[in-house]
């Protein structure tokens, strides 16, 4: 055997007995003071030029991780030292030894301040109970696997459909094209028409549905808005093809206040 | 006189969470307090001391880890565990309403002690055979899992056993240690 092999298998050996020592102690509560850190240290340092393979190196890890743990509990135990709650083991195992039962059951009383709780149950939680346990239903009926209904398949029509509101009676692109159709009838050869011109209906329900879809007529490029910001005046001009102007132009938002009481006005306004 | 009916209503709301257990373990921590009674719930409680002082009972505050030196932070306050313990001491008459029996209340005093002299960590075969002196060897099993099972010890898979959360509510370690190292023989037991 080689002088290099035989100084790494001393090495090895080593620190097996490091790792067991601190081990021990941890485990065992034995004084943490049995382990001289320096002399481990020096240890370790030695044959850690030695070391080549990953097994070596984590067998190194693991006696400085072991030594770390003792010297935490080496400052633990001067910390303890130091507190007011230090005592020599050997003088009170000594004393508890000594004393009686008795005597140590009276000194511990002296000490002992047991918690005071209550477990009892309170008329709210009471009635808590019973509302709960009325409506609990029977284990039969909890446990009841689910049953599945069988059923014939068939095809179902449109008018089904719209009866059970799962469609409408128009699709959302039918009703816009429809409104497309009545604003350009409506704006003629004007080109142009005012916003409530066109919005305005005689309920204020109608009004609004109205302006939603007017809305979409401007944002799916059906039409587009014109505003006089000093005349504060808002027309619509329809297209005569959709256009999309997403990614063209720039694209504004423009909030258009439709309360009962624009309504009310503009209503008023038509029969003068 | 509105401040006055607020904390009134604090105090109740206060006794409530402290008296009635809860959880699995007894006492409210502090962050539980603070949601249920307000951030003031530091003064609620001093309020709810002082009341309780003359029934021999006290708020106990148990801090996560050691307790603080100086004047608690209301982080310190948050995490920490708040119960309502006996203010006194028992004499050795009520204990038997606590169903502990003289030997049982002897054998934790040695075993807490014991441990707190061994910086909080002891191997259970010690304590077991400090027991053994003084208790036959049956009961002394008996105990130490009792002890365990109520909180007073914990035990690790090495057989280490450490003050658990029940002692360090109920028992006044300090004050434990100064009466045994300040104890002296009764004449009967110097003539035993």
């Amino acid at each position: 055997m080689s002088s290099k092999r035989k100084k790494k298998k001393l090495g090895e050996e080593h620190l097996q007995r490091v790792i067991d020592l601190c081990r021990s102690v941890e485990e065992r509560g034995l004084d943490p003071f049995l382990v001289d850190v320096n002399d481990v240290i020096g240890i370790i340092r030695e044959y850690f030029p030695e070391w080549e393979s990953i097994d070596e190196f984590s067998l190194d890890a693991e006696a400085i991780n072991r030594l770390a743990s003792v010297i935490k509990l080496q400052s633990d135990w001067v910390r303890h030292r130091s507190t007011s709650l230090y005592t020599d083991p050997f003088l009170l195992e000594e004393k508890l030894r000594k004393l009686s039962r008795k005597s140590l059951a009276t000194l511990f009383l002296k000490s002992w301040h047991p918690i005071i709780e209550m477990e009892q149950i309170s008329p709210h939680s009471l009635s808590e109970a019973i509302k709960y346990w009325q409506s609990l239903l029977p284990l039969r009926e909890r446990w009841t696997k689910t049953e599945f209904l069988k059923t014939e398949l068939g095809a179902t029509s449109r008018e089904e459909l719209i009866r059970q509101q799962i469609m409408a009676e128009k699709v959302f692109t039918e009703e816009l094209e429809t409104l497309w159709r009545e604003l350009r009838q409506t704006v003629g050869k004007d080109e142009k028409i005012p916003y409530w011109g066109f919005v305005g209906a005689d309920t204020y329900e109608e009004t609004v549905w109205r302006a939603y879809m007017t809305s979409f007529l401007v944002t799916y490029g059906y039409a587009t808005f014109e505003v006089h910001r000093l005349e504060e005046e808002i027309f619509i001009i329809p297209f005569s093809k959709p256009r999309s102007l997403l990614g063209k132009k720039h694209v504004v938002s423009i909030p258009v206040s439709v309360s009962v009481e624009e309504w009310r006005r503009w209503r008023e306004s038509r029969r003068d | 006189m509105k401040r006055k009916a607020l904390y009134l209503r604090k105090l109740k709301r206060a006794t409530h969470l402290l008296f009635y257990r809860r959880h699995r373990k007894p006492g409210v921590k502090g962050w539980e307090l603070r949601k249920r009674l307000g951030s003031d719930y530091p003064k609620v409680l001093g309020l709810l001391d002082a009341y309780l002082e003359k029934l021999d009972l006290q708020v106990k505050t148990v801090f996560e880890g050691e307790k603080p030196a100086e004047k608690p932070t209301l982080e310190q306050l948050d995490r920490a565990r708040f119960y309502i313990t006996l203010r006194g001491g028992l004499t050795p008459k009520e204990t038997k309403m606590s169903g502990w029996r003289i030997d049982d209340i002897a054998g934790l005093a040695i075993a807490i002690s014991y441990i707190i002299s061994k910086r909080g960590k002891a191997p259970r075969d010690e304590v077991e055979e400090l027991l053994r002196d003084k208790l036959p060897g049956w009961r002394v099993d008996l105990n130490m899992d009792r002890y365990i099972r109520a909180g007073y010890l914990a035990q690790d898979e090495n057989r280490q056993l450490y003050l658990d959360w029940r002692t360090r509510a109920e028992v006044d370690e300090k004050a434990l240690i100064d009466l045994l190292l300040t104890a002296e023989k009764t004449e009967g037991e110097k003539a035993a």
